[in-house]
């Protein structure tokens, strides 16, 4: 890894529709390196659709549009020259159900850095062990790199997952719920393994789980019906919130 | 409580009312596994006919010199069909080299594009296609293949069979890449893949398996098929691998031997379909264990 952190995100007055429906209003928020930021809010109140934004997820969506800018590093995310594959690179994606491809472990993590060149067999031995030692599962899989992703636990799935991501060796690190089809152990493991990743990241997790997003984040953004309703250190909004609307949620009047 | 209830039944009905409601139910539901037993039976039967048929007539003309031997004139006895073997691989090698890319193509469009409005027409064009009788196919090939050229040869006969392969190739790649979770596709978009090399390497790698044995089912149901060969390849009773003169195929050698008057011909014939049926039945084993991928699911 590079020791200078990018992978700043600044999002200013995003809007994003799809189709007639406008899915969220004027969002302007600030994802600092080296942070994590939860992302929370009831169901279908746009965090998802947020987190698919930085990554352009919704290219291939008939009928999407949006305003306003997502800068990363002060390149715009949304501009029509950026490089889709260049941004994806820099920023990798967790899915809350697990989406190994049905190959080898080993093929899995490879697969990003094949992409675009065809690193030699020992340049990709080591990218694949960095990744999975950075995804804390290595320990778990050296010896079966060739079996198939598929025999793995949910949890170890997902964590191949985030090595996948890893591989690409990305900027910014987008996670949504993925720990929502895990057991607690797995979770955990999860977890821990965020506060290291955090070091050379910037990671935006969307959860459905508040104690998960007290745990782990260092930022909470509360989204409810598509608004940014507050945003704020963790501890703040979590024990001092400024809006009414964020109190009933997090004290479960709602939700 | 059960008892009391019943005690109290009984002394309104017979107590043998409800239990031989029961043993009418139990002989109903005999009745009714004996018939589906009965009819799964009778749908498998004719195979096992054909097969002890074809066995007792044309396993005893079977031997080394069928198979390497070129048909021998009449009178003379002996002969093999090398000739109409060697031209059923070849028009199966051509029908597959043209029918398969189109109809893994389209089938691929289709698949990715499956809300388009031109893709529900050629759906239902493909849906059309496949159910045409073959004779319809083989006069087709020859209007357009063989009339404008004064020939009958192997490549017409080849492309009548690809149009044959092509919609059932279609159809069953569309089934198997929708199988395709969209899970993978957005797995292989966020690492940067473009959509084209997702759909190349993850969706199509992931059906593959599928995509194969439907293959495999196409060139099955060719390898058989006589009537978009009669008025196409035609038949020839000498070696031909030229793509532009007739060739002979297997189920067109059995067709003329078959309806010859000399009773060699007819242990021939009988024998050829022997093994046709048994080439047909070999690729369908193939495809059944061609699904049966290395990782293809968890509880492989």
């Amino acid at each position: 890894m590079t020791t200078t952190h990018t992978g700043a995100v600044a999002v200013e007055h995003y809007s994003f529709w799809y189709g007639p429906k406008q899915a969220l209003f004027d969002i302007t928020l600030d994802l600092a390196p080296q942070t994590i930021t939860a992302l929370i809010g009831p169901s279908g109140c746009g965090k998802s659709t947020f987190l698919r934004s930085i990554n352009r997820m919704h290219d291939l969506l008939p009928g999407t549009r949006s305003t306003g800018r997502i800068l990363l590093d002060g390149d715009d995310v949304l501009a029509p020259s950026l490089d889709v594959v260049h941004l994806r690179q820099r920023v990798g994606m967790v899915f809350q159900r697990s989406n190994p491809f049905p190959k080898s472990i080993y093929d899995n993590v490879a697969y990003g850095p094949r992409l675009n060149r065809s690193p030699s067999r020992t340049e990709t031995d080591e990218v694949v062990e960095q990744a999975l030692r950075r995804a804390a599962l290595w320990d778990e899989v050296k010896d079966r790199l060739r079996e198939s992703a598929m025999g793995l636990s949910g949890g170890q799935q997902q964590r191949l997952c985030i090595a996948r991501a890893l591989a690409n060796e990305p900027d910014v690190l987008l996670l949504d719920e993925p720990c929502s089809a895990l057991d607690p152990i797995a979770t955990q493991h999860i977890e821990e393994l965020l506060w290291e990743l955090k070091k050379d990241l910037t990671i935006v997790i969307v959860t459905h789980n508040l104690q998960q997003a007290g745990r782990v984040s260092d930022h909470t953004a509360f989204f409810y019906l598509g608004q940014l309703v507050e945003h704020g250190p963790t501890e703040q909004l979590f024990t001092a919130p400024r809006e009414e609307r964020t109190e009933a949620y997090i004290t479960g009047r709602f939700g | 409580m059960n008892t009391r209830m019943s005690a109290r039944m009984s002394t309104r009905m017979s107590t043998r009312a409800p239990r031989r409601s029961v043993r009418a139910r139990r002989a109903r539901s005999a009745v009714m596994i004996t018939l589906t037993v009965v009819a799964a039976l009778l749908a498998t039967l004719p195979l096992i006919f054909i097969l002890a048929l074809l066995l007792t007539q044309g396993a005893s003309s079977l031997n080394w010199a069928f198979f390497t031997a070129m048909p021998r004139p009449v009178g003379e006895s002996g002969g093999g069909m090398a000739n109409a073997l060697a031209g059923t691989v070849m028009l199966i090698t051509i029908a597959s080299a043209l029918g398969l890319p189109v109809g893994i193509g389209a089938g691929m469009y289709l698949a990715e594009h499956r809300g388009g409005r031109l893709a529900s027409v050629v759906r239902f064009l493909s849906d059309v296609l496949n159910g045409l009788p073959s004779i319809v196919v083989g006069i087709f090939a020859w209007q357009f293949l063989v009339r404008p050229v004064h020939r009958f040869s192997a490549l017409a006969g080849g492309i009548a069979l690809a149009v044959m392969m092509i919609p059932l190739v279609t159809r069953t790649t569309e089934e198997m890449i929708r199988l395709v979770p969209d899970a993978l596709r957005e797995a292989a978009l966020a690492l940067g893949y473009p959509r084209w090399r997702t759909s190349l390497t993850v969706v199509l790698r992931t059906a593959l398996p599928g995509i194969v044995t439907g293959a495999l089912v196409a060139v099955a149901r060719i390898a058989g098929e006589t009537a978009p060969l009669l008025f196409t390849a035609f038949g020839n009773q000498f070696w031909s691998t030229s793509l532009t003169q007739p060739i002979s195929a297997l189920p067109l050698q059995i067709f003329s031997y078959a309806i010859s008057p000399y009773d060699e011909w007819h242990a021939l014939a009988w024998a050829g379909a022997l093994v046709l049926l048994a080439l047909v039945l070999v690729i369908s084993l193939v495809a059944k264990f061609a699904t049966r991928s290395r990782f293809g699911s968890a509880n492989d």
